[in-house]
């Protein structure tokens, strides 16, 4: 079921383009007064809530740098190898994953969305490994701590 | 030429093959592939299939099947997920008999500790020329049950070679005493899904670090043609120097065994019945892909091709007298040929 809506999210990849640009400023910004007043004491349960609701839409791994305006709204971290600049060279004539045959190649999906997208072009930069410590952690969170840059083009 | 950087490397006097060439004006590496694409020659690179032994010769007994044929060759890293010797020790035990090795890293095996590792240890073991690859899944391979790593990817893999060859520190930002001179090159497959963004997959591999490019088996000549064109449109002909993958097909059995289950490949119907129909075809898949290799040659932009023979090693010599690709031209070879060496001995 989930994997469904994660393709639906990839062929609308424009319009959750536009509710993602325009729902994650509020989001980050809610978040920036909750950490004032209660610290790290919600952490859990905002964690909870972005897995859950990011899980849904994208099939989201949680791995704490989400990059998903950049990749078409196709989570890189559903790529059994994990790439971050892909595809590799072993996607199935088609378009179906080298390692599971039963799941379209995520990088074909961003490449498709990505050509939907308004800011499509991000695609082109190049993003480096993921930091492994970041596993598991609340990128919505990462962002109202100014740990990490809103905009994935702005974070090095 | 370079002179401080060889400072600690012995003289070249000439009695030892093996021995660092001087690094060119210009040049990133020491290594003789680079000078021979930068001369703007059309290069010839193949593959080496690494033993299941530990016996250094039978390293070297494979390498001289291309004895006079190949500028360098690729020694695979764990292809196809199964284990074999070491791409790093098959790229000493060749770079020590004078070859021009080019060392394959995939990310499958190895996180960024050790790969950064390795990378200096084969500079420091004379390796010239890197290949950097995301690799096979282990579930291709002979052990299915092992943990992949994928820690980098391959195009983060080039950059953080390129970090340590030319900022001369590693990611954490460790300062190197001496950077790997190393050429890095990167892979391409213009053959599969998405095809109509592979050409901006290439720029972002080019952007990441990568000088030269080896591309998938190519029998399929008009995809090739538009890939080319978009690479060129995009100026990337003039940024890397692009080489293309051929392959020796023994029989049409063999090609559709390798379009069903090596990821990657595509062959097409026609090239597949071409060899079927043929009254022999062993030698119809190397008049095959002896006329790839020409085609692939008058292509603008392209800089070589790269040859790869899975046991059928002994053929890349007669694939590359057929082609012409050469030119007349003789690639380095040792000057006693392995089967003196062993009529010595
Ligand atoms: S085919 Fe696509 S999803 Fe599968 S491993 Fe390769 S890049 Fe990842």
């Amino acid at each position: 079921m989930s994997y469904r809506i994660r393709l639906f999210a990839i062929r609308h990849a424009r319009f959750f383009e536009g509710l993602y640009n325009a729902v994650n400023p509020a989001i980050v910004g809610t978040l920036k007064g909750v950490n004032k007043v209660f610290g790290r004491k919600l952490d859990r349960p905002i964690t909870a809530m972005e897995r859950g609701l990011k899980g849904v839409l994208f099939d989201c791994q949680m791995c704490g740098n989400c990059a998903l305006s950049k990749t078409g709204m196709s989570c890189p971290m559903n790529c059994p190898k994990t790439i971050r600049n892909g595809p590799c060279g072993g996607v199935r004539a088609d378009g179906t994953c080298e390692v599971k045959p039963e799941m379209k190649c995520v990088w074909v999906q961003a490449w498709d969305g990505a050509s939907r997208m308004k800011g499509g072009d991000a695609i082109q930069d190049i993003e480096f490994a993921v930091d492994h410590r970041d596993q598991g952690k609340s990128t919505w969170l990462r962002i109202a701590r100014g740990e990490i840059a809103e905009k994935v083009s702005d974070r090095i | 030429m370079i002179e401080s950087e060889l400072s600690h490397n012995p003289k070249r006097d000439g009695t030892n093959p093996g021995d660092p060439l001087p690094r060119l004006d210009g040049h990133v590496s020491h290594g003789r592939f680079e000078q021979v694409l930068r001369a703007g020659h059309f290069a010839v690179t193949t593959e080496i299939a690494p033993p299941d032994s530990a016996d250094p010769t039978e390293v070297l007994r494979r390498a001289s099947l291309f004895d006079g044929y190949v500028d360098a060759i690729n020694a695979t890293d764990g292809s196809g997920a199964h284990c074999h010797m070491s791409s790093l020790a098959v790229c000493a035990i060749l770079t020590r008999a004078g070859y021009s090795p080019i060392l394959q890293i995939s990310c499958r095996d190895r996180n960024r500790i050790s790969i950064q590792g390795d990378t200096l240890g084969a500079a420091a073991l004379g390796v010239c020329n890197v290949l950097c690859l995301s690799g096979d899944d282990v579930s291709a391979g002979d052990h299915p049950e092992a943990k992949p790593v994928f820690d980098l990817d391959s195009i983060s893999l080039a950059k953080t070679i390129r970090t340590m060859r030319d900022d001369s520190q590693f990611l954490s930002g460790r300062k190197l005493d001496l950077a790997p001179r190393l050429f890095i090159g990167s892979s391409i497959n213009p053959f599969v899904p998405p095809i109509k963004n592979r050409a901006d997959q290439l720029a972002k591999k080019i952007e990441s670090g990568a000088e030269y490019i080896q591309s998938q088996y190519c029998f399929d000549m008009p995809v090739l043609k538009d890939f080319m064109a978009k690479a060129r449109d995009l100026g990337l002909t003039e940024k890397a120097y692009i080489i293309i993958g051929v392959g020796v097909l023994p029989s049409a059995k063999t090609a559709r065994w390798m379009r069903e289950n090596v990821p990657g490949v595509h062959i097409p119907d026609e090239i597949i019945r071409r060899q079927e129909q043929a009254d022999k075809p062993k030698l119809e898949g190397r008049k095959i892909c002896a006329e790839i290799m020409q085609q692939v040659k008058e292509i603008d932009g392209v800089a070589g091709v790269h040859i790869m023979a899975y046991r059928q090693e002994k053929w890349v010599g007669d694939v590359v007298k057929r082609s012409g690709v050469l030119a007349g031209r003789k690639p380095w070879a040792p000057e006693k040929s392995f089967a003196d060496i062993q009529a010595i001995s």
